[in-house]
C-alpha cells in the first residue's frame, strides 16, 4: 500500500472535502425533509473547512511558503461560527413551518407559487 | 517495505469514517439515521482536522458543531419527527440523475485536487546517507489557540516581520470581521428567539 507508507499531502485532504461537498450537495438537491437539506448544507460547508485547514498547513505541501497559514485556521473558525448562527434561524423557520402546515416537506413549501 | 507511516494511517482512518458517514447520510432516507451518521461524520473531521494541526479548530469543530449545532438540529428532529415525516423517499429518477451528476463533479474536483504537483505531500528530502527520506512532522508553532486569538485581536504572531512592504497592509488581522461576526451572533440570536416562538396555529 503506497499510501500507508507514504505522507499524504493537501491533495488526499481535497479528495476527502470533495466528498463531503458532493454529499451535501446531493442531500440538499434529493431529500423532501427540510432538516435533510438543512443536514446537506453542513455537509457542504464542512467539505469547504476541511479544504481551509488543509490548504492552511505547512506540513502537507511542498511549497510551504504558499501556505495559507493562519489564515485558513480563522476562515475554518468563521464558517463553523456562521454554520451555527445559520442552523439555528434555520432550525427557527423549519420549526415555524411545521407549527403553520403540519408537515417538514420542502415540496409543500409552495405558498408563495404564482 | 517500507515502515507504516502513522500519520497518513490515521488520515485514511479518519477520512474513511468521513466518507462513508457522508455518503450514508445521503443514501439513507431516516431522518433519524442521517443526524446520527451526520455525528459521526463530522466527529471524524474533526480528527483530519487534529492530523492537519489545526487542533484549535479541530477542537471548536467538536464543541460547536458536534456540541452545538448537531444537537440543535436533533432537537428539531425530535420536534418534527412524527408519522410520515421520519422516513420520506425520494423517486428512483432523481436517485439517477442526482448519481450522476454527483459522480461527474466528485471525479472533477478529485482530479483537480491531484493535478497540483505541489499538494501531493510535503517534500522529500535528501538524507546523509543520499537516500531521499520525508521529513518528520514537527508542528512549529503549536498549540495554535493563542495565535489564533491574537490574530483575532488584529495582531498576526506568524508574520511579525513582513518581507515586503507593500504587502504588509494584507497582514493585518481580523478584528473587523470579528467584531461584524459578534453582531451578526447577537441578531441571530435574537432573530431566532422570535421566530421559534410558539404561535397559534393558524386556522385553515
Amino acid at each position: 500500500m503506497d499510501l500507508l507508507t507514504q505522507p499524504v499531502g493537501v491533495a488526499h485532504f481535497m479528495a476527502i472535502g470533495a466528498v463531503l461537498f458532493v454529499s451535501g450537495a446531493v442531500c440538499m438537491a434529493t431529500k423532501r425533509n427540510a432538516l435533510g437539506v438543512l443536514m446537506g448544507i453542513e455537509l457542504v460547508l464542512n467539505g469547504a473547512n476541511l479544504n481551509f485547514v488543509a490548504l492552511g498547513s505547512e506540513y502537507l505541501r511542498r511549497d510551504t511558503a504558499m501556505s495559507l497559514g493562519m489564515d485558513g485556521h480563522l476562515i475554518a473558525l468563521f464558517v463553523i461560527v456562521l454554520a451555527a448562527a445559520e442552523a439555528a434561524v434555520a432550525l427557527a423557520i423549519t420549526l415555524n413551518f411545521y407549527n403553520n402546515h403540519s408537515t417538514v416537506d420542502v415540496d409543500r413549501a409552495d405558498d408563495l407559487r404564482g | 517495505m517500507d515502515p507504516i507511516n502513522w500519520h497518513s494511517f490515521f488520515f485514511l482512518l479518519f477520512g474513511a469514517l468521513t466518507a462513508v458517514f457522508a455518503v450514508a447520510v445521503v443514501v439513507t432516507s431516516n431522518i433519524v439515521r442521517m443526524a446520527f451518521y451526520l455525528i459521526l461524520s463530522l466527529g471524524a473531521t474533526a480528527g483530519l482536522f487534529f492530523l492537519a494541526g489545526a487542533d484549535f479548530v479541530g477542537a471548536m469543530q467538536l464543541m460547536i458543531y458536534v456540541g452545538g449545532t448537531l444537537v440543535l438540529l436533533i432537537f428539531g428532529v425530535m420536534l418534527t419527527a412524527q408519522g410520515p415525516f421520519i422516513s420520506m423517499k425520494t423517486g428512483g429518477g432523481e436517485w439517477v440523475l442526482a448519481t450522476i451528476l454527483g459522480g461527474a463533479l466528485l471525479g472533477l474536483l478529485v482530479k483537480t485536487a491531484f493535478s497540483v504537483e505541489d499538494w501531493q505531500g510535503p517534500a522529500a528530502v535528501a538524507h546523509v546517507e543520499g537516500e531521499a527520506e520525508h521529513p518528520v512532522v514537527l508542528p512549529s508553532q503549536s498549540p495554535t489557540s493563542a495565535p489564533i486569538g491574537l490574530g483575532l485581536l488584529g495582531v498576526r504572531t506568524d508574520k511579525l516581520d513582513p518581507t515586503k512592504a507593500a504587502l504588509a497592509p494584507g497582514m493585518a488581522g481580523y478584528l473587523l470581521p470579528f467584531e461584524i461576526v459578534s453582531v451578526h451572533l447577537l441578531v441571530v440570536l435574537v432573530g431566532a428567539a422570535y421566530l421559534a416562538r410558539t404561535k397559534k396555529r393558524r386556522e385553515a
